[in-house]
C-alpha cells in the first residue's frame, strides 16, 4: 500500500514537472541570451488559437508550431516584444494574449474578483455592526413585575406537574 | 434596512448567471473574431497550381478583385476540407466564385485531389510555407473568407462550408459587391 502511495506521488510530481518544457523536442538557437529569454518569455504570453487553454510554450497543436516557428523569425529580426505582440494580434486578435491586455473592456475581468471580494467583506462588517446593540439591550433587559409573577405561576405549575409524576410512577 | 445588504451577494450572482448564460448561447466559441474583417486582403505575391502544360504564374492580392469571392483554405491532409469539397462543388455549380488557398500542402497531391474530386475553384493559390495562411489568421484548415469586388475581407467562416452554414453565409455573401 505504502509502495503504491509513493510511487503514484512520485509519478505526479514527475509529470508536473514536465510542464515546464518548451515545445516538443524543437531547437530553436540563438546568438544570444537575450534573445533565447525573449523568445521564451513571449511563447508564454502568446494562446496557441486552436488549443485555446495552452500558450504556444506549452501546444503541440500544428497552429502553435506555426506561430512559433514566426515568433522564432521575428526575434531573429529584432523586432521588439511590442512589435511582436501587435504582429499577432493583427493577425488573430486580441484573443491571442494569453494574459489579456488590461483596458475598459477586460476591467470586470481583472478587477471584478477583487470588488466582489471586497463587497461581501463589507456586506459582512455591516451585517455585524448592525446586530450587536440589540444583544446588549437584550442582556441589560431586567424583568418588570408582571413578567416576574408569570414566572412564579410557571414555576409552580412545573414543580406541581412534576410531583404528579412522581406519584405515578410509584402506582 | 440593513437585511437587504444581505441580498447584494444574490443579486449579483444572478446577474452572473444570466451572463453565464448567454455566453452558453453561442454556438462556436471556439472561433475566435476576426481582426481582418474590413480590411483589405493582405498582400501576397504566389504560384498557383497549374496543370500539366500549362504555363506557371504568380498571383497578388490585386488578382482577388472584381467580383466578390469566398476565397477558401484547403488542404489534402485536411479531412475536413474533403468532406466540404462535394458542397463547394455545388455552389460553384450555382455561379459563385471559389478562389482557393492550398495551404501547407503538396501541390502534386493537390492537383491530383482536384482530377479526382473536381475543381470548383476559380484558381489556387499555393501557399506552401503557410505565410499567407499566417498573415489571414488562419489556425485550421477549412477556412473560408467573404471577399467584396475591391479584395476586402468582409467576412469570415471558421470550418466547414455546408448547406446549413450556407443558410446564414448566403445572404451577406449575396449583399456584396
Amino acid at each position: 500500500m505504502k509502495f503504491l502511495k509513493y510511487t503514484s506521488l512520485l509519478f505526479t510530481l514527475l509529470f508536473a514537472l514536465s510542464a515546464n518544457a518548451v515545445v516538443e523536442g524543437y531547437k530553436y538557437s540563438f546568438d544570444n541570451e537575450i534573445d533565447k529569454r525573449r523568445f521564451e518569455h513571449l511563447a508564454e504570453e502568446l494562446r496557441c488559437p486552436k488549443c485555446q487553454n495552452q500558450n504556444l510554450a506549452d501546444s503541440n497543436a500544428h497552429t502553435a508550431r506555426t506561430l512559433r516557428d514566426k515568433l522564432y523569425e521575428l526575434v531573429k529580426d529584432g523586432r521588439s516584444d511590442m512589435e511582436i505582440m501587435d504582429y499577432m494580434v493583427a493577425r488573430y486578435g486580441d484573443f491571442v494574449r494569453y494574459k489579456p491586455e488590461v483596458k475598459s473592456s477586460t476591467w470586470v475581468l481583472w478587477f471584478g474578483p477583487a470588488v466582489m471580494l471586497l463587497i461581501a467583506i463589507l456586506i459582512v462588517v455591516a451585517l455585524k455592526q448592525s446586530r450587536k446593540p440589540k444583544a446588549d439591550e437584550a442582556n441589560g433587559h431586567e424583568l418588570s413585575a408582571e413578567e416576574l409573577a408569570q414566572l412564579d405561576a410557571l414555576k409552580q405549575q412545573n414543580s406541581q406537574s412534576l410531583s404528579q409524576n412522581e406519584e405515578q410512577d410509584k402506582q | 434596512m440593513k437585511r437587504v445588504l444581505l441580498f447584494i451577494p444574490l443579486i449579483i450572482f444572478i446577474g452572473l448567471g444570466w451572463l453565464f448564460f448567454g455566453g452558453l448561447q453561442i454556438e462556436n466559441k471556439d472561433v475566435l473574431p476576426s481582426p481582418l474583417i474590413g480590411k483589405k486582403f493582405p498582400p501576397f505575391e504566389l504560384p498557383i497550381l497549374i496543370k500539366e502544360g500549362e504555363q506557371a504564374k504568380l498571383v497578388n492580392e490585386l488578382d482577388l478583385r472584381g467580383k466578390p469571392a469566398l476565397v477558401n483554405v484547403w488542404a489534402t491532409w485536411c479531412p475536413t476540407c474533403k468532406t466540404e469539397h462535394a458542397f463547394l462543388n455545388q455552389l460553384n455549380a450555382q455561379g459563385v466564385r471559389i478562389i482557393g488557398i492550398n495551404y501547407k500542402d503538396e501541390s502534386e497531391k493537390a492537383i491530383q485531389w482536384l482530377a479526382e474530386l473536381d475543381n470548383p475553384y476559380e484558381f489556387n493559390v499555393i501557399d506552401e510555407e503557410g505565410r499567407l495562411g499566417l498573415d489571414l489568421g488562419v489556425y485550421g484548415a477549412p477556412e473560408t473568407f467573404l471577399i467584396d469586388g475591391e479584395g476586402v475581407i468582409r467576412g469570415k467562416h471558421v470550418g466547414d462550408l455546408n448547406a446549413k452554414v450556407w443558410k446564414t453565409l448566403q445572404p451577406q455573401f449575396e449583399a456584396l459587391k
